[in-house]
């Protein structure tokens, strides 16, 4: 089955890394002319822009920088995984038939932001907002503590390890040594990881990702229309959004994720099931991310997570190919990455990773996880013959 | 290691919003005061004018007993936040009262040591004064 709905391009800016030369602005830019050039699209083209993270009305911003004019756009915020959900309100979109081609862009200086002393992003500065006064008088304002109180939960109630964790950033690492773009190449081992220091416990500094200046997009249009292109066409077979809190303090249950909602949705959609899945790209914020994200999309039971990723099953050479582009752990992590996960499998889908390709990958699972486990959304994503 | 004194030093501000003064009145009393709601016989958390399970405005305040389990904890060795800058190690901590209703807290009165903590342990609740006559409720192990 499909949506109907094809990713006809994808694209980075034009470096990533740390950029302290290079704007915002300037990184949507060029990761939407890079993913236009890549769908055989240009910007006349666009009628729809998906955008947030970028000041307080970024789809004015960012369209205007563009020079385009949108017939519509959206700009929902629901953290790292906003980008997916893009695709999700891209697809409705283009099936409402209220736009042809959508773009969807991401542009964050966030590590060079530091030294220029910016945020980037509106201020979140109103103590009457309900995370001042019930989780910040008690330090917790950032993902780091937030993403720790549920794997020490998750490693109590399943006994999952540190061990285990490690096994995802080592697996992650040796991804990132084939990706030529990727911001930390050198070998990883277990021992390395536990040998880090601690950043909160229960994650050493090593389970937790990236912080660095970056940009990526995707164009989609009908499948239709996108068979007239000349390109590859990756469908989108199926997709779906939800959130459950906003403060870790009110997740319903700490070690389930609303992956285990959008999940079991998107895969109904597109008729498959985790089984049918050649490559996997799951938000990775922290290494623990990802292992509750593999149990709540089902490709093991809960609780199973840590045994799964045993073994480095999931570096290359492995029977489940997972974050080939290295990840937000190894690759790049501009704030957010869900738009780096759609970037990477459907360069998988479309063969053109190179020494890191997935020999006949033609089902990609891309799942983004938001705030503070906040959001998911997921897309299956599948090659057309 | 995070003991009672450098928490004590610490001082997040904090800027009780209008529908949660009761709670934060209570905390300068060393009390624990929640909404309940009438409709649902059950506490919540955190403080609205209405239910959030089930939209009712016949929402009133109630003392709880301070007790509880601790949910999980993380152990935060470094902060930016006002408050937590020199605090050293400090247990974050959130707690599953008896009454039901979750909370974000602090644990006191432990090493800030992972392996001197676990999941469950029952927890009572404590109370760290400001200067400016507010107080925050911590939890402590249970005596």
């Amino acid at each position: 089955m499909s949506t109907g709905v094809a990713i006809v391009g994808v694209g980075e800016a034009d470096e990533v890394g740390i950029l302290p030369h290079k704007s915002a602005p300037q990184l949507h830019a060029e990761a939407a002319l890079s993913a236009l050039a890549h769908a055989n699209l240009r910007l006349s083209d666009v009628d729809a822009l998906f955008t947030c993270g970028l000041d307080f009305m970024p789809s004015l911003i960012v369209a205007e920088y563009l020079g385009i004019r949108p017939a519509y756009s959206g700009t929902n915020s629901i953290g790292g995984s906003s980008f997916v959900a893009h695709v999700h309100e891209a697809v409705l979109a283009l099936r409402a038939g209220v736009c042809k081609v959508a773009l969807i862009t991401h542009g964050e200086t966030r590590r060079s932001n530091r030294r220029r002393g910016v945020s980037g992003r509106p201020a979140h500065d109103d103590p009457w907002v309900p995370d001042w006064q019930w989780e910040r008088v008690y330090g917790v304002a950032t993902p780091p503590p937030a993403y720790a109180l549920a794997a020490t939960r998750h490693m109590h109630r399943y006994g999952t390890t540190s061990e285990q964790l490690a096994e995802i950033a080592v697996a992650t690492r040796a991804w990132a040594a084939l990706n030529p773009r990727a911001h930390k190449r050198d070998p990883l081992t277990v021992d390395d990881v536990l040998a880090s220091p601690w950043a909160v416990y229960p994650f050493h500094v090593l389970d937790c990702c990236l912080v660095t200046d970056a940009g990526g997009a995707v164009v989609l249009t009908t499948a239709e229309r996108a068979r007239g292109l000349g390109v590859p066409v990756v469908e989108v077979l199926g997709s779906a959004v939800a959130h459950t809190h906003h403060m870790i303090s009110q997740m319903p249950d700490l070690t389930e994720t609303p992956a285990r909602i959008t999940g079991p949705a998107a895969f109904a959609q597109a008729g498959l099931g985790p089984s049918d899945v050649d490559v996997a790209e799951l938000y990775d914020s922290f290494t623990y991310t990802v292992l509750v994200t593999l149990e709540d999309l089902g490709f093991c039971a809960k609780g199973e997570g840590g045994r799964f990723v045993g073994g480095q099953r999931t570096a290359p050479g492995g029977d489940f190919p997972l974050n080939t582009s290295g990840g937000g752990l190894s690759y790049t992590h501009p704030g957010m990455f869900g738009i780096f996960l759609l970037v990477e499998a459907v360069r998988q889908l479309r063969g053109e990773c190179g020494p890191r390709q997935v020999s006949g990958a033609e089902v990609a699972l891309v799942n983004g996880m938001g705030g503070y486990l906040s959001s998911a959304a997921t897309a299956v994503l599948g090659r057309v013959a | 290691m995070a003991d009672d004194h450098d928490l004590t030093a610490a001082r997040p501000p904090i800027s009780p919003s209008p529908d949660a003064a009761p709670f934060w009145a209570a905390a300068a009393r060393h009390e624990l005061l929640l909404p309940y709601c009438a409709p649902c016989a059950g506490h919540f958390f955190y403080p609205r004018a209405f239910c959030p399970s089930c939209g009712s405005r016949s929402v009133e305040w109630r003392p709880v007993s301070g007790r509880g389990t601790l949910y999980t904890f993380c152990i935060q060795y470094r902060s930016n936040l006002p408050g937590f800058v020199d605090a050293g190690p400090f247990v974050t901590a959130i707690v599953a009262l008896a009454e039901g209703p979750r909370l974000m807290s602090l644990l006191v009165g432990v090493p800030a040591d992972p392996a001197a903590i676990r999941c469950d342990l029952p927890v009572e609740v404590a109370f760290v004064d400001y200067d400016d006559g507010q107080s925050l409720p911590v939890f402590r192990p249970a005596g």
